[in-house]
């Protein structure tokens, strides 16, 4: 497995990212910054890392999305390549309009760090095979704009579709707005592209990988990957 | 161009800036009779502010023990230096940020974070660790709520920016705070021993170059500020906070760390208090050099800028580093790639002078090291207070009646400075990195693990200030023995510390003797637990229109566990089963209903100075608990080795709210209630629950671990009470025998998580 982890001014989780795909799980892993235009040869993962890129200046992932290494990034989506992103990641998948919505600053306007619960929605995608629908993983937040919007009919169009792979509940699966730390609509914390290669979820189940880091339950997304990469995608 | 329109220097105006009438004649004579130019005026004013000279503090410092076995770099850099073996060191650094985030909070706080970080990668370390103690004061009282969520919201928003776990510190209240909050901001990061940097100017005619954020106009006179007291009118020294930008000083960051991984530095600093003015001036003293400065070519925010304003600006984000010959470019092309400025400014000189010129025009020529030696060195007058004698002889209040129990225990957990935090701390990202073993709120101590290595490093911040109102000297003993304990407590050993000297108005007898005795309190406490002081920070003036805080030597201390890491596969089949490692360190939390509860230390008739005694009585008296420092040493060794052996499955060390509470917070965190079965012997209900006796630890060991347990105790020399067992859904105590409560736990838990937010409002 080929993964690329391109880091933005204001990445801060690249190293997270680094570790849980080069270190954990093993794979082939680089970082690329993002004045590179192209992706390197052969990647079958590209991992969007989170943190402030650009200091979330002017809306966060607004300026991430325009810068060069895009291009490449859009190419690999379009030819059915993997692209992960998360928490920044996801801000800036949605804002390059390769994922709908917008991540709004949370309900509390603060800040939260804390470990949640979600649930996987959807088994069947390459980031999920490896888990179970229904499914509850523990894993670690840690946004101030979290607070996943979409106008109604498109969040029931998204719904309709099952572009929801990962929802906020509780430890026992049950989900609400009591469940939902952020105010996202319809509690959701991971949504993936009709195609199904392009998942961008805000908790960071790369932070949950090894037992030292208080849980491996984000292990269920890199198992699911690992076994995609053994059936390489047709292009 | 050359043309400035400057104020007549005279003594008048040297008073204004804050030079007293001695040290405007020191400066008269230090350049022959001539009169300083404006800008040489400023350099006097900052370089002999409180702030920057120690002119106060500096006798009394030189008490603290600054050296071990792992001190690689003692105070007097940036940063202080520890080795933990293997070619790895951590450097780390605590400082305060106190006027500014009272005047500003939200920028007064972020600028705190940021300076301290730069402070620690400046020596040429990557950040890992973050710690705040934060002291406010009443939460009715004036703005007060405001600044508690000013001052979280800052450090959130600079500390997560930059990518930084935030492990914890320690947040408390109280009236003494109500006109001078106090933030104390710490850093910890991790170097190779061979690649250490230093704010070191040398090699004749080598390029001093600035890098970083541009110079604006803001910050000007904020080392001033910190020294002198707040009155009436602080308000407008609002323009002298600077304001933060944290992306750009990740940007700093990642450039640094990258030039660092070269050999292109011989030298770098950054520019904090007193701005270019302290960076260029320590540098060049602690090199024996001379440097000269072409001011007009630092890279400018706006137009029209000044000689006096370009030394004195304490914009943020800016390093003064000087460049190997040849690497200029290089090092440009860097700080270029991460969208920095990066311009050569100057060269260092053999002329022991500092000459600053102004588009050819010499307007600074001051001789550096002079200036320095000059610096004002003040044995001001102690006296011991008064208040001292009745504040430790007033009588105590009645024994609290079996039936008061439950209602002061739910008044107790709701106060401040007892409940839960996880309003402010769940605002900060603790485990950015993924390096988090012990994340702020599940140990008594934040605990990292350093990878590449088999090594993790607990810091802790702590102080409780009553204590060193009660006793200046034991108060400060006391904030030693309890940061260490709470190292101890997660199973790591103390190898050094950083201090924050938090005290009022340094020109008052009665302050300056607190002062001393704080630092002969420290001195004390290291010795006797074999933990140097390897870095801090004097912050005085802590007053508003004449109140002081109470003396608050606020220490954080670093600690080393040298195997953590137990082998792990990842790709076993159920790798939930693995969620149950790290047997060489634990938590704070009960881990499995059945376990006994056991007290490590010994539990007197001490109700001085305790969160109890304030509630009940709206006052803080009596004496002092008592610290028997070979006891605290034995204790710590007990529990480490428990918690090494596997045997110890959490542990919490007893402080505000007394050994009831404190069970408490170790059965909330596990989710579970507990029932204790006490023995009061001579002592009062009240000391018995509540009192604060120091040098005390409540640990949980399986069934089959209590014989063990016992052997250990008394291998160390520890007294050992049983206390009773894990469990339930309830919260039952019987003393003596006789049931005092029976509490849903959850109920008590949920009043100990949320009385903070309801009471912030």
């Amino acid at each position: 497995m080929r993964v690329a982890v391109p880091v933005f001014p204001g990445s801060n989780c690249d190293h997270d990212a680094l570790h849980a795909s080069g270190v954990v799980m093993g794979w082939d892993t680089h970082p690329v910054w993002h004045q590179e235009t192209r992706l390197p040869e052969g990647t079958d993962l590209v991992f969007i890392p989170g943190g402030f890129s650009y200091g979330d200046y002017l809306r966060c992932g607004a300026i991430a999305a325009l810068s060069p290494i895009m291009g490449d990034i859009k190419r690999h989506a379009e030819n059915g390549g993997l692209v992960f992103g998360v928490c920044n990641g996801f801000q800036i998948l949605c804002e390059a309009n390769l994922l709908p919505g917008a991540l709004l600053r949370n309900e509390s306007l603060r800040f939260i760090h804390q470990q949640v619960h979600i649930r996987v929605e959807r088994a069947d995608l390459p980031f999920t095979s490896a888990m179970k629908a229904g499914q509850v993983m523990q894993v670690p937040i840690a946004h101030a704009e979290g607070n996943f919007t979409l106008d109604a009919s498109e969040l029931l169009d998204l719904e309709a579709r099952g572009g929801v792979a990962f929802r906020y509940c509780d430890a026992t699966g049950q989900v609400g707005e009591a469940q939902t730390p952020n105010g996202a609509a319809n509690g959701i914390a991971g949504i993936v592209n009709l195609r199904g290669n392009v998942l961008g979820m805000m908790p960071h189940p790369e932070r949950a990988v090894e037992p030292e880091m208080g849980g491996v339950d984000g292990l269920g997304i890199f198992r699911s990957l690992a076994r995609r990469a053994q059936c390489p995608v047709s292009k | 161009m050359s043309t400035l329109t400057e104020p007549v220097v005279n003594e008048s105006l040297a008073l204004k800036l804050g030079l007293s009438r001695e040290e405007w004649q020191v400066a008269l004579r230090l350049l022959g009779g001539r009169t300083p130019t404006y800008p040489e005026l400023g350099i006097f004013s900052a370089m002999w502010s409180e702030h920057c000279s120690y002119k106060s503090s500096r006798i009394h410092l030189k008490n603290l023990p600054t050296e071990g076995p792992r001190v690689i770099q003692g105070p007097g850099e940036n940063a202080g230096v520890v080795d933990i073996g293997d070619g790895w060191a951590v450097a780390f650094k605590m400082e305060s940020h106190n006027h500014p985030s009272f005047i500003e909070p939200y920028q007064g706080a972020a600028t705190g974070v940021g300076g301290i970080l730069r402070d620690v990668f400046t020596m040429g370390a990557r950040p890992l660790a973050n710690l705040n103690s934060l002291r406010f004061g009443e939460l009715d009282a004036p703005r007060m709520k405001g600044l508690v969520k000013g001052v979280a919201a800052g450090i959130s928003g600079y500390g997560n920016c930059m990518g930084i776990a935030m492990l914890g510190g320690d947040v408390g209240f109280d009236a003494c705070y109500n006109g001078n909050i106090l933030v104390n901001a710490f850093t910890l990061g991790v170097l190779k021993t061979d690649k250490i940097f230093k704010g070191f100017a040398s090699g004749l005619g080598n390029k001093m170059m600035y890098i970083g954020s541009k110079t604006g106009r803001d910050g000007i006179h904020g080392a001033s500020m910190a020294s002198a007291e707040f009155g009436e009118g602080s308000e407008e020294k609002r323009p002298m906070v600077q304001v933060g930008d944290p992306f750009t000083e990740k940007l700093l960051l990642e450039a640094c760390l990258e030039i660092f991984e070269t050999d292109w530095v011989i030298g770098i600093q950054d520019m904090g208090a007193a701005g270019l003015t302290s960076s260029s001036f320590e540098m060049a003293s602690r090199a024996g050099t001379g440097l000269e400065l072409r001011l007009d070519q630092v890279p400018m925010r706006e137009e029209g800028m000044t000689p006096f304003e370009l030394m004195l600006s304490e914009s943020q984000e800016r390093m003064l580093l000087v460049a190997r010959p040849g690497c200029e470019d290089k090092i440009i092309a860097v700080l270029h790639k991460w969208g920095l400025d990066a311009v050569v400014v100057g060269e260092v000189t053999d002329s022991g002078r500092f000459i600053g010129t102004w588009h050819g025009e010499k307007v600074i020529d001051l001789p550096i090291q002079p200036l320095s030696d000059a610096a004002p060195k003040y044995d001001r007058p102690r006296a011991r207070p008064t208040y001292l004698d009745e504040v430790n002889a007033l009588p105590m209040p009645d024994d609290l009646g079996p039936d008061d129990v439950e209602r002061t225990l739910r008044n107790l957990l709701a106060q401040p400075t007892i409940a839960s935090k996880h309003w402010i701390f769940e605002q900060y990202d603790g485990t950015v990195r993924g390096n988090t073993l012990l994340p702020q709120g599940s140990g008594d101590a934040g605990l990292i693990r350093i990878k590449g290595t088999d090594k993790a490093v607990a810091v802790k911040s702590d102080c409780n200030s009553r204590f060193a109102f009660l006793d200046p000297f034991w108060g400060a003993a006391h904030a030693v023995a309890e940061a260490c304990r709470n190292l101890s407590c997660v199973g790591a050993e103390p190898i050094g510390l950083s201090d924050c000297l938090n005290y009022g108005n340094p020109e008052k007898a009665e302050n300056m003797w607190a002062f001393e005795q704080g630092c002969l309190g420290i001195r004390q406490a290291c010795l006797a637990l074999n933990a140097p002081i390897v870095s801090g920070n004097v912050s005085l003036y802590n007053d508003t229109e004449g109140v002081g805080i109470f003396p608050t030597p606020m220490i954080a201390a670093v600690g080393l566990i040298e195997d953590v890491a137990l082998p792990v596969d990842v790709n076993a089949p159920d790798a939930t089963a693995l969620s149950q490692v790290g047997n060489r360190y634990c938590g704070s939390a009960f881990r499995a209903p059945f376990d006994g509860i056991f007290l490590l230390g010994e539990t007197r008739e001490e109700l001085g100075g305790s969160e109890y005694l304030k509630l009940r009585t709206g006052k803080v008296f009596g004496a002092c608990p008592e610290l028997r420092l070979d006891d605290e040493f034995r204790l710590q060794a007990c529990v480490r080795e428990g918690i090494r052996m596997g045997l110890i499955r959490s542990a919490h060390d007893t402080s505000e709210g007394g050994l009831l509470t404190t069970v408490l917070e170790s059965a909330f965190g596990g989710g579970m209630g507990c029932q204790l079965m006490l023995s009061k012997h001579a002592l009062r209900m009240d000391s018995l629950l509540f009192g604060e006796s120091a040098s005390r630890i409540v640990v949980s060991v399986t069934g089959e671990g209590e014989s063990a347990l016992k052997s250990l105790c008394e291998t160390h020399r520890v007294p050992l009470v049983k206390l009773g067992t894990t469990g339930g859904a309830r919260v039952t105590v019987a003393v003596d025998g006789q049931p005092i409560l029976d509490s849903d736990a959850a109920e008590l838990k949920a009043i100990h998580a949320n009385a903070l937010e309801a009471a912030l409002g």
